[in-house]
């Protein structure tokens, strides 16, 4: 934080009382120049992240497999792209634009959520998404909805009230494939190979390793470390897994009754670094598709524009 | 089965593959509408037709008394016993396209479900005035949107033009009744859907007017669908649409 | 990249009867009609006969923010929405 004030800067006073004691920063709100950037640069990744999210269960709504499982998936989605609309409003509270937000993300900026590098292979990978994408995102947001900026928290409250629908049907849906045929078990079991550990590192590095945490937590952007986050979503998940009969595929995964918490191996943090760096199965699918719909949506913008504008001459004549 | 229950079983089944047709091409824009809020209206109007499927799949069910379940009618027919109109067929193309189709599609439900709100048939009749609540929504959309594009850019108004220009061909099926439905009109279940002509056609004139386009030149129909006589594309929209099922036979999902 | 920008809207919805309008968030929409339509699609696919009213964000004068958001009741035919919808064994009904 270095901008033009002094260390007895009332402005600066005021602000981190409030933080201090748990009140919310609202938008019309004094406030360090580099906490605007970080909460904006957090609300407009996870906007994006839910967007791109929208993308790999896209993938499977025309070959859902039921016509329950296909208007369920279709509300799902709609809710992601919900969320993404909620985090935007929030991050657009603090000056910024959608578009200046979607041109960051098309420069590769502005990050996303790298679980969503991963490809959608099979119907399994839709439940497997729910029970364990949107469950990981549950534990981070339930976090979140004391964040310290007033609309983010507001946002977070809104979107896990929704949020835990998203879970639920996921885990149904896996549980039903889990009981079902020899080959629908074989399938359940080969997603939640490929999709634990991608989920693991959802909440991201260790702490020690994070660049941005510590000023986050300072703030209270964040509320809990991410190793902490982590530890409380394998605790959840481990006996969901056993209940349906699947194994999680870490042959380090042990209960320890010291800890009172499961002991688990350690992520990859290489195939992490790539995923982040644009390496990952995906990435540059996710963005050109992100691009492709933007550029084919330009006609249609400019139309509204064209349109509005000749409705106002005709207005004013 | 009598002819009037085999009748009514062909108009729900029918009804159920107009709404899952035209509902799953709708399906196919979620994650690639033009903008984010438009993403989440077009994803509403395909589930509020998927959900009119699933009513009219079950009422079929009901009259045929086989336990033939709604996913049965939908992922365990082939192309030749679908009944849709090819209209709710025909993949998405641009946003105008997509438009164009829905405000045909629209127009024709309102007029339709008012109809079949007086059905003697108490189930049909309150699947249309669900529907009819829906239709309304749609509309004004679909209208909205045509006006906008039309009487937007240049590139818009092309757009749309060309969609109507393609669309029109088909508009003439949803106004043809084949022998078996007359006699359900008269047993006072169907609608009489040639009595509907007339003011689909002024709506439909009057938005495109309103939105400057021309009405296109009406030189050239194509029908079939009620027969199972469909385009190409239905067998590639079931193809995927039955997959897991076709693949995986007799599971639960 | 040359774009044109929908307009901002800020979004207020009357949860029930009786209730006042409460701020919940914005979008973008070309006008104030279409505005209320994407209002609908974004903030109430879980409720019915509820009142919107949608303000230009330019037209909002603020001292302060105080951003106060209800939501409203599920009364829906879509009730797969809902978390309650899925039954789940009990041993691991707690997501």
């Amino acid at each position: 934080m270095t901008e033009n004030t002094t260390p007895a800067d009332p402005r600066l006073l005021a602000f981190e009382e409030k933080v201090a004691n748990d009140q919310r920063i609202e938008p019309k709100d004094w406030m360090p120049d580099a906490f605007r950037k970080t909460v904006l640069r957090q609300m407009s990744q996870h906007a994006h992240s839910e967007v791109i999210g929208m993308q790999p269960e896209g993938n499977w709504i025309t070959r859902a497999p039921t016509l329950y499982r296909k208007i369920v998936l279709l509300a799902k989605i709609q809710d992601e792209g919900g969320h993404g609309l909620y985090l935007y409003s929030a991050a657009e509270t603090l000056g910024t634009s959608r578009e200046d937000m979607v041109q960051a993300l098309h420069d590769g900026k502005a990050k996303y959520a790298s679980i969503f590098n991963y490809p959608s292979l099979t119907w399994a990978d839709i439940g497997m998404i729910g029970w364990l994408v949107d469950g990981a995102a549950i534990v981070n947001q339930v976090s979140l909805q004391r964040t310290s900026y007033g609309p983010y928290s507001r946002a977070m409250i809104r979107i896990c009230k929704e949020e835990s629908f998203h879970q639920r049907q996921g885990y149904e849906a896996t549980m039903v494939l889990a009981r079902g045929s020899a080959e629908q078990k074989a399938m359940a079991q080969d997603s939640l190979n490929r999709w634990w550990w991608p989920s693991l590192m959802m909440f991201g590095p260790h702490d020690s390793e994070s660049a941005h945490s510590g000023q986050s937590m300072k703030w209270k952007l964040k509320r809990e470390s991410n190793d902490a986050l982590r530890q409380r979503f394998v605790d959840q998940t481990v006996p969901q897994a056993e209940f349906i009969g699947l194994k999680i595929p870490d042959p380090d995964l042990k209960w320890n009754e010291e800890r009172g918490a499961y002991d688990f191996g350690e992520i990859d943090w290489e195939e992490f670094m790539q995923v982040i760096a644009g390496n990952g199965p995906c990435n540059r699918q996710r963005l050109q598709h992100h691009v492709k719909a933007q550029q084919d949506g330009q006609w249609v913008r400019d139309a509204m524009h064209a349109y509005e504008l000749k409705r106002q001459a005709r207005q004013a004549a | 089965m009598d002819a009037q229950k085999t009748a009514l079983l062909n108009y729900c089944i029918a009804l159920g593959d107009d709404s899952l047709t035209l509902g799953h091409r709708l399906s196919e824009w979620c994650r690639n509408g033009p903008f984010l809020e438009e993403d989440l209206a077009l994803t509403n109007v395909s589930l509020d037709f998927i959900g009119r499927a699933r009513l009219f799949y079950s009422y079929a069910d009901e009259v045929e008394g086989q336990g033939r379940g709604e996913d049965d009618f939908a992922y365990l027919r082939d192309c030749r016993e679908y009944r849709n109109f090819l209209i709710n067929e025909l993949p998405n193309g641009d946003f105008a396209f997509t438009m164009a189709r829905q405000l045909m599609v629209d127009a024709y439900d309102m007029g339709y479900f008012t109809e079949l709100m007086q059905s003697s048939d108490p189930t049909l009749a309150a699947i249309a005035a669900k529907s009819i609540k829906e239709s309304r929504y749609h509309l004004r959309r679909s209208k909205d949107w045509i006006i906008r594009l039309g009487d937007g850019t240049e590139e818009s108004h092309q757009r749309t033009q060309n969609a109507f220009n393609e669309l029109w061909a088909y508009a003439a099926e949803m106004f043809e009744m084949a022998d078996d439905e007359r006699q359900l009109f008269e047993a006072g279940i169907a609608v009489n859907r040639c009595a509907l002509k007339t003011d689909w056609t002024s709506s439909v004139h009057a938005v495109l007017k309103g939105a400057t386009l021309e009405i296109p030149d009406n030189n050239w129909a194509i029908g079939g669908g009620r027969d199972g006589q469909h385009t190409e594309h239905l067998g590639f929209l079931l193809a995927e649409l039955q997959f897991l099922q076709r693949s995986y036979p007799g599971q639960q999902w | 990249m040359n774009q044109q920008t929908l307009p901002l809207f800020e979004i207020f919805i009357r949860s029930k009867r009786g209730l006042d309008h409460r701020h919940v968030g914005s979008l973008h929409a070309e006008d104030p009609a279409q505005a209320l339509d994407y209002a609908r699609d974004v903030y109430l696919r879980r409720s019915e006969g509820v009142s919107i009213w949608v303000v230009r964000s330019s037209d909002v004068t603020a001292s302060q923010e105080s951003d106060v958001e209800s939501f409203c009741e599920p009364m829906d035919d879509k009730p797969y929405r809902h978390a309650t919808h899925f039954k789940l064994p009990k041993e691991v009904d707690n997501m």
